[in-house]
C-alpha cells in the first residue's frame, strides 16, 4: 500500500516526464526469455524474449492464432492446466523463475491474476463473487471480508452499481458489469500483476470505455498486460506493445516490442506496419 | 419435356397445403396416443385405488384377509428406510464419481467408469437384487432392511452418476478457469464452483434415482423381504411400498387387491410430489442464481 501511493505521487507530480521516469525507473515486474511454448510437440510460441515493466499497461497484439493468449496464460501458468503443454526458456516474475520446481503455482496465481474474454463471474451473489479469493487465502472474518469485498468493488468501479444488491447473484448483472466484477473478484486477492485476455470483445463500447478507464485507475497499482484484437484499444490504453506474427511453421513470434506510440507510428518491422494500419493480408 | 415451373401453380399448392395437413394432424395423433398410457394409467390408479384410502390406511398395520381397516404404515416406514439407506451410500459415492467422470473423460478409468455405468444400468434388478442376496443375506443368514438399502444403491448409482456427469459437463470451462486463476486448486473449484453451478442437475439426478429406486418390487423379495410389522431395525426383515404391492396384488382376496391400488396410488403420489418439489427446488434456484429467466 505504502508503495503504490508513493508511485501514484510520482506520476502525478511529473506528468511530463511520465514515460521517461516509468522506463528509467520502474523495475521489470515480469519477463520472458527465449519463451517457447509447446503443445505436445507442437511449438505454439517460439522464441520470445520481452520484459513488462511494472505499473504500466503492455498490450500484445497480432492476428488471431498467432499464439497472444497462449502467451498471456503462460505468465500466470494457466497453460500448466491444458495436458501435454510444456515451455523452453524461462518467465521471471520479480526476478525468479515462475517455472521453477520449488514455485508453488497457487502462489503464482495469487500474484498474477487473470480476467478472461467473456465475463465468468460464479452463480453465486455478487459478494460471493468477490470473496471468492480471499476466503481461499483463510480470510474469514465478516469484517475483514466486507473491508475486501467494498475496497475491490471500488477499485473495479462497481460499488456505486451494486452496492445495495451485494447479495444479488452476479450472473444478473449486465455484461459490462459482470467483466468489472470479475476484475474485482481478481483484485481480491491483492494480485502485482493483471492480465486480461480480450476483456472487451465481449462488450459493448460504452462498456469497453469504462473498462479501459479502469485500467488506467488501475495501472497505479498494478502492473497490466493485455492482449486485443482491437488496434485501436491497444493504442488507446497501452504504454508498450508486443506485435505477434504466426510464422509459417504456424509458431508464434513476436516481430516487435517497443513503447505503443513507436509501434503505431514508427514500427521497425514492414509487417508490423502493415498490421497496424489494416493492410495485412 | 417440358421445362420445369419455378413458379407453383394452384394445383401444387394445394397439394402442398393438403399433405401439410395431413402430416400435422399425424404427428398430433402419434402425440395423443404417446400420452393416452400415462393419462389411462393414472386415471386407473386413482380411480381403482381412492375407494380404499383413508387416515388409516397411512396409520395403520396391515389386517389379515377379510378383517376390515388396516394400513400400510409398515412399507411407509420400510420404504423410507431402504431408500434411506440406498441414498446414503449412492448420493457421496455417484457425485464423486461423476465429477472424475467429467473431468477424465477420456482417460481410461473415465471410460470404464461411463462404459460400467450404462452396462450396470442395464441389468435387471431381480439379478442386482439375486446379487444382494448372495452378498449381504446369505452371510448374515437372515433378509434385512439394510440388504434392501443397498441394492437400492446398486440400482441408484448408475442413474445418478450419469445425471451428474451430463451436468458438470454443462457447466461452462471458464469458471472452472476463473476459480483455478485465483490459485483455487482443482478439488476447491469442484467443490466450490463447479458442484454448486451443476447443483440442479445434480439434484434432477438424485430425484430421478429416488424415483426409481422407491419403485423396486423384485429385488425387495431377497433382501428386504417385506414384513406386516412395523420394524424400524435395520437388521431385520422390512415391508417396501412396491413389494407390498405385489403381496397385496397376487393374494386371492378382493379386498387386499383393494389395498394394492390403493398402495399403488400412494406409491404414484410420492413419486409425484417428489419429482414436482424438485423441480420447484430447481427452478427458484435457477432464478435466484440468474441462470435462467
Amino acid at each position: 500500500m505504502e508503495n503504490s501511493l508513493a508511485i501514484k505521487t510520482t506520476v502525478l507530480a511529473q506528468p511530463q516526464v511520465n514515460e521517461a521516469v516509468r522506463v528509467a525507473e520502474n523495475a521489470i515486474k515480469m519477463s520472458a526469455q527465449n519463451l517457447s511454448i509447446y503443445y505436445r510437440a507442437f511449438r505454439a510460441v517460439a522464441d520470445v524474449t520481452l520484459s513488462i515493466q511494472s505499473n504500466a499497461i503492455t498490450a500484445i497484439i497480432g492476428p488471431s492464432g498467432c499464439g497472444k493468449s497462449t502467451l498471456l496464460r503462460t505468465f500466470n501458468r494457466m497453460n500448466d492446466l491444458v495436458p501435454g503443454s510444456h515451455i523452453e526458456g524461462e518467465v521471471m516474475l520479480d526476478g525468479q523463475p515462475l517455472f521453477d520446481s520449488n514455485i508453488d503455482v497457487v502462489d503464482v496465481r495469487r500474484r498474477v491474476g487473470m480476467v478472461f474474454q467473456r465475463p465468468n463471474p460464479f452463480p453465486k451473489s455478487i459478494y460471493d463473487n468477490v470473496a471468492y479469493g480471499p476466503r481461499l487465502y483463510s480470510v474469514t472474518r465478516k469484517s475483514d471480508l466486507n473491508h475486501l469485498v467494498e475496497k475491490s468493488l471500488r477499485a473495479a468501479s462497481l460499488w456505486e452499481d451494486v452496492k445495495d444488491k451485494l447479495n444479488q447473484s452476479g450472473m444478473a448483472l449486465s455484461g459490462g458489469q459482470q467483466q468489472r466484477l470479475c476484475i474485482a473478484r481478481a483484485l481480491a486477492v491483492e494480485p502485482e500483476v493483471l492480465l486480461m485476455d480480450e476483456p472487451c470483445s465481449a462488450l459493448d463500447p460504452v462498456a469497453t470505455l469504462k473498462i479501459e478507464e479502469l485500467m488506467q485507475d488501475l495501472k497505479s497499482t498494478y502492473t497490466i498486460v493485455i492482449v486485443t484484437h482491437n488496434m485501436q484499444q491497444a493504442a488507446r490504453v497501452s504504454d508498450y506493445t508486443a506485435m505477434m506474427m504466426m510464422r509459417p511453421d504456424r509458431a508464434g513470434e513476436m516481430i516487435e516490442f517497443d513503447v505503443t506510440q513507436k509501434i503505431f507510428t514508427l514500427p521497425k518491422d514492414q509487417r508490423t506496419e502493415d498490421y497496424v494500419t489494416g493492410r495485412f493480408g | 419435356m417440358t421445362p420445369i415451373a419455378l413458379r407453383s401453380s394452384p394445383t401444387r399448392t394445394r397439394r402442398r397445403k393438403a399433405t401439410s395437413a395431413v402430416m400435422l394432424t399425424l404427428t398430433g395423433l402419434a402425440t395423443a396416443v404417446a400420452i393416452v398410457p400415462l393419462i389411462w394409467i393414472i386415471g386407473y390408479v386413482v380411480q381403482t385405488g381412492l375407494p380404499a384410502l383413508n387416515a388409516d390406511f397411512f396409520t395403520q398395520l396391515p389386517t389379515p384377509a377379510g378383517v376390515s381397516g388396516g394400513g400400510i404404515a409398515n412399507a411407509l416406514v420400510g420404504s423410507l428406510i431402504t431408500v434411506g439407506i440406498g441414498i446414503i451410500i449412492a448420493a457421496p459415492i455417484a457425485v464423486l464419481t461423476a465429477f472424475y467422470a467429467a473431468s477424465h473423460a477420456n482417460s481410461p478409468l473415465g471410460l470404464a467408469v461411463r462404459f460400467g455405468t450404462d452396462v450396470i444400468s442395464g441389468v435387471p434388478s431381480i439379478v442386482m437384487g439375486i446379487f444382494a442376496y448372495a452378498l449381504i443375506v446369505l452371510p448374515q443368514r437372515h433378509f434385512s432392511a439394510l440388504a434392501g438399502g443397498v441394492v437400492l444403491a446398486f440400482i441408484m448409482l448408475p442413474i445418478i452418476v450419469r445425471t451428474t456427469e451430463e451436468m458438470i459437463r454443462l457447466v461452462p470451462g471458464t469458471l472452472r478457469e476463473g476459480s483455478l486463476a485465483l490459485g483455487a486448486p482443482e478439488w476447491k473449484t469442484s467443490w466450490r464452483v463447479i458442484l454448486p453451478a451443476a447443483l440442479n442437475g445434480v439434484l434432477t439426478g438424485l430425484m430421478l434415482g429416488i424415483a426409481r429406486a422407491a419403485g423396486e418390487a423384485a429385488p425387495m423379495l431377497f433382501t428386504a423381504f417385506g414384513n406386516p410389522f412395523m420394524n424400524t431395525d435395520i437388521n431385520q426383515p422390512i415391508a417396501t411400498l412396491p413389494h407390498t404391492i405385489f403381496v397385496y396384488a397376487i393374494a386371492p382376496y378382493a379386498d387386499w387387491h383393494a389395498k394394492a391400488w390403493a398402495t399403488a396410488l400412494v406409491l404414484i403420489v410420492l413419486v409425484l410430489v417428489l419429482n414436482v418439489s424438485a423441480r420447484v427446488l430447481v427452478a427458484w434456484r435457477a432464478r435466484k442464481l440468474g441462470l435462467s429467466r
